[in-house]
């Protein structure tokens, strides 16, 4: 047989029949849902008198809604109240399993899949959430889907897809000290821009990749909907089989090791092809801080806000003049002279054990800035435990962090974790668009570190000497 | 989902690339639990202040345009969040097609799914309509689903991409799932033969 990528052979094994030479009806193996997108869904089967075809591959958490407080008071607003009651009521009636608001290891639906071993190689894996990309990092295919099509899942287990183009996307070179997965992204985005990979399912290459650890792959694959990506993935290795092994939903005993020796088979073949190879050097990489209102306006940290006067064409200069202005930038300012409000530590880019181990070796000893409020929210219950386990909720609380309920929160501002209006963020999570984290609120992307770094010293500041000195210690 | 075949409408400029999905329709209106009643918070921190007054100079309030049903915008519109609450909002507000460069991919498919046309034409092409909705006259286009282009007064006829599943779901207003579940006999086969997979109920 012809040598393969991982996407096709997970396209090829999941084909129940075709539509036409380019569609076929794919089985989705998994069904993650969410109370957001998923309650004109069940209306719809209601209407229509269908049911759910699998709920035993089915699974609901609530996440993007949810206070990040005190979760012994009901919540204020009726309308995100009623939003929550029914997950509970779709998933009763229809028998799908459902982590709720006071389950103890409630969280963020991308963190919440992988955490409990529901994410296992070679699956296809749905959600009606754009950063359902995450789960590629296991060497699934796994992409958003609208409301429709999540009704579509619910009702036949399948959908109707077309099939992607490939794309490699190869790191070279050694990855440099203070460099995380997510400037690795951030500089991908900023190099092919936002639609650099529309109609591509990428892979994630190179001895930078693979010395990833499965954390770090979650968040490399999640921003992948950022460069316009259908899915991400990076192909299973040891790595993948050592973090599944005792996970709740993965295999026990004899089961587990069949299952990891098929899981391997899925990585690609070498000499497989794909339609597009981009390579992303790491030697010269800095940590990376948007500037604009989309994740493609980035550059490093010792770089400067651009001019659009110095814009390539019209429309870029006409893009960049609109995010300056919203963003209340000068041109020409030196990025590590931005000074910042508010601090957000969390989201399912960025919220997970590792990423707190990471923010919390700055912040130890240290003080947020008195002109920054700063919070962190962990990306899961289980998640906040561990890192309780670790004492980091005490590094964070000294230090004048907030230490908050898992739930999307800040990312996207769904619930009262908002900017107030021209308030500005170094932000962890994923999206930079105007209003995203509240209206007139203005959001810089950046790595857990250099969020930490900022909270401490008011503006962005450069954490490569700063974790030079930790490793000195 | 609603059929359409032809469709002849007033066109709204947007001169603008990558709209994405948290400006077509804010956040704080996906709480909503309903499918309708979206097209009132469509663009809405661009449509109105903070006072939640209409602000004049926003494309979409100026009288000219208030009855347009075919959008033109710039290149990867749609992109970020799978919200379908996007192409709700839309199609809420009197939209009927939209024309574009490039569509972000998620929110194509949810357009089609919606009976919400997502007409991808090249860059000339839309800063020609660009510019002739702006004249005062105004411009109005045909789009015709049947033989995939949109027509100009002037007889000129653009061809645009649309996979014929598509096609046919929108020609007939079909129900997708329906038509899914014609293949019973091909997804319980495949039941059947699958390698074991994970229960969530166990």
């Amino acid at each position: 047989m012809a040598p393969r990528t991982l996407y096709q052979k997970i396209w090829e094994e999941h084909g129940v029949t075709p539509i036409d030479d380019q569609r076929q009806l794919l089985y989705i193996d998994l069904h993650l849902i969410h109370e957001v997108t998923s309650p004109q869904a069940f209306e719809g089967l209601r209407l229509n008198h269908r049911t759910v075809r699998r709920p035993d591959r089915s699974f609901a958490v609530m996440d993007h809604n949810v206070p990040t407080g005190d979760r012994t008071m009901p919540i204020d607003d009726p309308v995100a109240r009623r939003q929550i009651e029914l997950l509970e009521e779709n998933c009763h009636a229809f028998g799908i399993p459902l982590l709720n608001l006071h389950h103890p290891e409630q969280g963020i639906v991308h963190i919440v899949g992988p955490e409990q071993g529901l994410t296992q190689p070679g699956m296809t894996v749905v959600c009606g959430d754009s950063h359902t990309s995450t789960h590629g990092a296991f060497g699934t295919l796994a992409f958003g889907i609208g409301t429709s099509e999540v009704e579509h899942v619910l009702a036949t287990q399948c959908l109707v897809q077309a099939e992607s183009k490939t794309m490699e996307v190869k790191f070279i070179g050694p990855r440099p000290l203070g460099i995380t997965p997510k400037d690795m992204i951030m500089a991908l985005i900023g190099q092919i821009g936002i639609a650099g990979a529309t109609g591509h399912v990428i892979e994630y290459t190179g001895d930078a990749v693979s010395d990833l650890t499965m954390e770090e792959r979650m968040t490399l694959c999640n921003m992948s909907i950022e460069a316009g990506a259908r899915a991400g993935m990076v192909s299973p290795d040891m790595t993948t089989v050592n973090y599944l092994r005792g996970r709740r939903f993965a295999p026990e005993g004899p089961d587990f090791d069949r299952a990891a020796m098929g899981w391997l088979a899925y990585a690609t073949d070498s000499g497989a092809v794909f339609d597009r190879t981009v390579v992303v050097d790491l030697t010269q990489m800095a940590p990376m801080v948007t500037w604009g209102t989309n994740p493609g306006m980035v550059t490093s940290i010792d770089g400067r806000v651009p001019d659009p006067a110095s814009a390539t064409d019209p429309a870029q200069r006409q893009a960049w003049q609109l995010a300056l202005d919203y963003m209340g930038l000068t041109p020409g300012t030196a990025i590590q002279d931005i000074p910042i409000d508010r601090v957000f530590i969390g989201s399912c880019t960025n919220g997970r054990l590792e990423d707190l181990i990471r923010a919390a070796r700055l912040v130890r000893e240290r003080r947020v800035a008195p002109t920054v409020r700063a919070m962190v929210v962990p990306g899961s219950g289980l998640v906040k435990r561990e890192a309780e386990l670790l004492g980091l909720d005490r590094v964070f609380l000294d230090a004048g962090f907030e230490w908050r309920e898992p739930g999307c929160s800040m990312c996207l501002g769904m619930n009262e974790d908002v900017l107030e209006p021209g308030e500005r963020s170094a932000s962890t999570s994923n999206r930079n668009f105007e209003g995203r984290q509240g209206r007139g609120g203005r959001t810089h992307l950046v790595s857990p570190e250099m969020a930490a770094a900022a909270a401490l010293y008011g503006h962005f500041v450069d954490t490569r000497p700063l974790l030079h000195e930790e490793e000195s210690v | 989902m609603r059929a359409l075949t032809v469709h002849r409408g007033k066109v709204v400029p947007m001169d603008r690339a990558n709209v994405d999905t948290d400006q077509i329709i804010p956040k704080q209106f996906l709480k909503r639990v309903e499918r309708s009643g979206f097209g009132q918070f469509l663009f809405y921190d661009w449509r109105f202040d903070e006072d939640g007054v209409e602000r004049p100079d926003f494309v979409l309030n100026k009288p000219a345009f208030r009855n347009a049903s075919i959008l033109v915008a710039g290149p990867n519109f749609g992109c970020g969040s799978s919200r379908e609450h996007a192409p709700w909002a839309l199609q809420d507000w009197g939209l009927k097609a939209l024309i574009a460069p490039s569509f972000a991919d998620i929110f194509y498919n949810n357009c089609l799914k919606n009976g919400l046309l997502p007409i991808t034409v090249p860059e000339d092409i839309v800063h020609r309509i660009l510019i002739e909705s702006q004249d005062e006259a105004g411009l109005e286009l045909t789009v015709n689903v049947k033989t995939r282009s949109v027509i100009f007064n002037d007889g000129t006829e653009v061809a645009f991409p649309l996979d014929t599943y598509s096609q046919e779901s929108l020609l007939q207003g079909l129900d997708e799932i329906g038509r899914t579940l014609r293949a019973e006999a091909e997804i319980m086969r495949f039941e059947g033969q699958e390698v074991n997979r994970i229960n969530t109920r166990s």
